[in-house]
């Protein structure tokens, strides 16, 4: 019989993160094919009341590893619980969400295990058993599809690019013994700013502004994300001068997102910048630059003033 | 104390890319090149530890073709100390499609007998987009690893670094030697002058080819990798976008509304 799939998943704020229910879905998917059992990981202090809620989204077994050393993610003691619990039950696929803390578990696991991961996968598909990736490679100009190497194949995905779908798991909860093990970085202080505002990566819309915002008042794009319910992003520029944070910055050096909606108001449409948003579901632009290259890339365009659009389609929406 | 600086050369991001015929790698002909951002925010950081301290000594390792030299002339004019290139071009057939755990089984080999106090890398190289090289490095290494770092001070045999984490940031400490990742924040990377980087053509270089260090070559590139390229193709094209024509912003907004409700359904 074949192997089962594990998901790693991710409690932040209280909740899971969408890309655990997202990983869990496809999971689901992956084992019916295989017709093996999926398992889901779930680390951190106390998580049993969140932990059986993922029977809805298909686990068949939920291994909860309960520790207050895990409250928040510390790579090292993840690192050395995750490979333990994938040394012990041997699954065949292993899931992770391509986050700030599943990008960084994936590559210590992987590297403690010897085993293949491909990052950031957008699709999957199992050809005699095997998992088959593709991913976006070279700033998402170019789609690659890899064959993952090894008894274990590593994976991540792409936030926002599978859909979650409910589906009903044994969802058997287990708790596994923690250890620890062994930590050569030693946290001193975190400062953790927890918002009710969606991540970047994982919100359904995002207003971003370029250059063409002029200063560091992005009110208006505020306004509007506020109204839809999303985030707001930026482009390098616009972070280069210090208008916007870092953690807000869209592109290949900053982060890469797959919104519903994605809204560039007086961006010059580098193809950096386009590489780190193309996979959104619909672009709209809007530039009083009628030759602004961010048009090529955008379903809907608008030649004319941002100050004065942006604020004429929260109104719109407030309608 | 010895800083290596681990460097790659990647596409240029405002560059476009071909594929080659074989659909399993990039053409790389007509490329532009550059130093992977990351990794100038790691060279960066090595240089001011190095200016700010006595007898800081800053290699430059890097894995590539012959085309890589071109970075290291960049990272000499910089100021780097030393450069040890390990040419992987030893056959066109395997070189491109080496991954994270062939590259880093490489570096890991050469830091053997390379001494290394601090290893400075990019949190990610922006052509393949692994994140796994560090790690890689550490666990074979047996290093602790610090991604992210947006801030160092070194004191004694201790690293202490900042590092960006969701929603914030940590402070977190480690014994040296130690592997970091930078990230964007840590500093501004100096750019030499044209001058410099022609004056470091006559810099030598420690060239190493892979069965110097000690590899058979066939155990390396696509032949040993852990995710192996099948094919590449571009995304498909996106449709011309529709231009929304009004009097006004509010006509055009209101135009927009529309068809992102009614035509395109996503509000």
């Amino acid at each position: 019989m074949a192997k089962d799939v594990m998901i790693v998943t991710e409690i932040w704020n209280d909740a899971f993160r969408k890309i655990s229910l997202e990983a869990l879905s496809e999971g689901r998917r992956l084992a019916d094919e295989l017709g093996s059992s999926l398992t889901a990981v779930v680390l951190g202090d106390a998580v049993e009341a969140h932990a059986k809620t993922l029977a809805e989204y298909g686990a068949d077994t939920i291994l909860m590893a309960q520790d207050p050393g895990l409250k928040t993610f510390r790579p090292c003691e993840y690192e050395n619980v995750v490979a333990g619990i994938i040394g012990d039950q041997a699954p065949g696929i292993v899931i992770f969400g391509a986050t700030r803390q599943g990008r960084e578990l994936s590559a210590c696991v992987a590297a403690r295990l010897n085993a293949g991961l491909a990052v950031e996968c957008t699709g999957f598909a199992l050809e005699e058993e095997r998992l088959v990736a593709t991913r976006f490679m070279y700033g998402g100009k170019v789609i690659a599809t890899v064959d993952i190497d090894g008894d274990i194949q590593m994976a991540s995905i792409r936030p926002n690019v599978f859909e979650v779908t409910k589906a009903d798991g044994a969802g058997k909860l287990e708790s596994v013994a923690v250890d620890l093990g062994e930590v050569n970085v030693t946290l001193i202080e975190e400062k953790i700013e927890m918002s009710a505002k969606a991540e970047l990566t994982e919100a359904d819309y995002i207003v971003s502004g370029g250059r063409g915002m002029e200063s560091d008042d992005f009110s208006v794009l505020e306004e509007l994300a506020d109204v839809l319910g999303g985030a707001v992003g930026a482009s390098r520029n616009a972070v280069d001068l210090g208008w916007r944070p870092q953690s807000d910055q869209v592109g290949q050096t900053g982060k890469v997102v797959s919104p519903k909606l994605y809204i560039a108001c007086g961006i010059s449409g580098a193809m950096q910048h386009v590489a780190g948003m193309s996979t959104s579901n619909v672009i709209v632009a809007i530039n009083n630059d009628p030759d602004a290259l961010i048009f090529r890339a955008a379903d809907y365009c608008i030649v004319d003033d941002l100050f004065e659009v942006v604020p004429a389609i929260t109104a719109e929406l407030k309608k | 104390m010895n800083i290596i600086v681990l460097m790659k050369q990647v596409p240029d991001t405002e560059a476009p890319v071909e594929i080659a015929a074989s659909k399993d790698r990039l053409d790389d002909e007509d490329i532009k090149w550059a130093i992977n951002p990351y990794d100038e925010f790691a060279l960066e950081e090595a240089l001011l530890i190095k200016e700010a301290g006595d007898d800081v000594t800053v290699t430059v390792i890097t894995v590539g073709p012959d085309r890589v030299s071109e970075a290291i002339r960049v990272a000499y004019a910089m100021g780097v100390d030393n450069a040890i290139h390990i040419n992987d071009e030893y056959d066109d057939e395997a070189y491109g499609a080496a991954d994270a755990y062939t590259t880093a089984k490489i570096i890991a080999k050469v830091l053997e007998d390379t001494p290394h106090d601090l290893i400075i890398a990019g949190n990610r190289a922006v052509d393949d987009d692994n994140y796994q090289v560090p790690a890689f490095i550490a666990k074979q290494c047996n290093l602790p690893m610090i991604a992210l770092v947006t801030k160092q001070t070194i004191e004694g045999s201790e690293i202490t670094c900042e590092q960006s984490i969701d929603g914030g940031t940590a402070v977190v400490k480690a014994s040296l030697p130690a592997i970091i990742t930078a990230n964007k924040g840590l500093n501004e990377p100096r750019y030499p002058a044209f001058r410099a980087i022609m004056k470091a053509k006559k810099k030598k270089v420690d060239e190493r080819e892979l069965d110097e260090i000690g590899f058979d070559p066939e155990t390396l590139g696509a032949a040993g990798a852990k995710v192996k390229i099948r094919s590449l193709e571009f995304p498909p094209e996106r449709a011309e976008g529709k231009r929304i024509e009004g009097s006004s912003p509010a006509e055009k907004a209101a135009e927009l509304v529309k068809l992102l409700r009614e035509e395109a359904n996503v509000i």
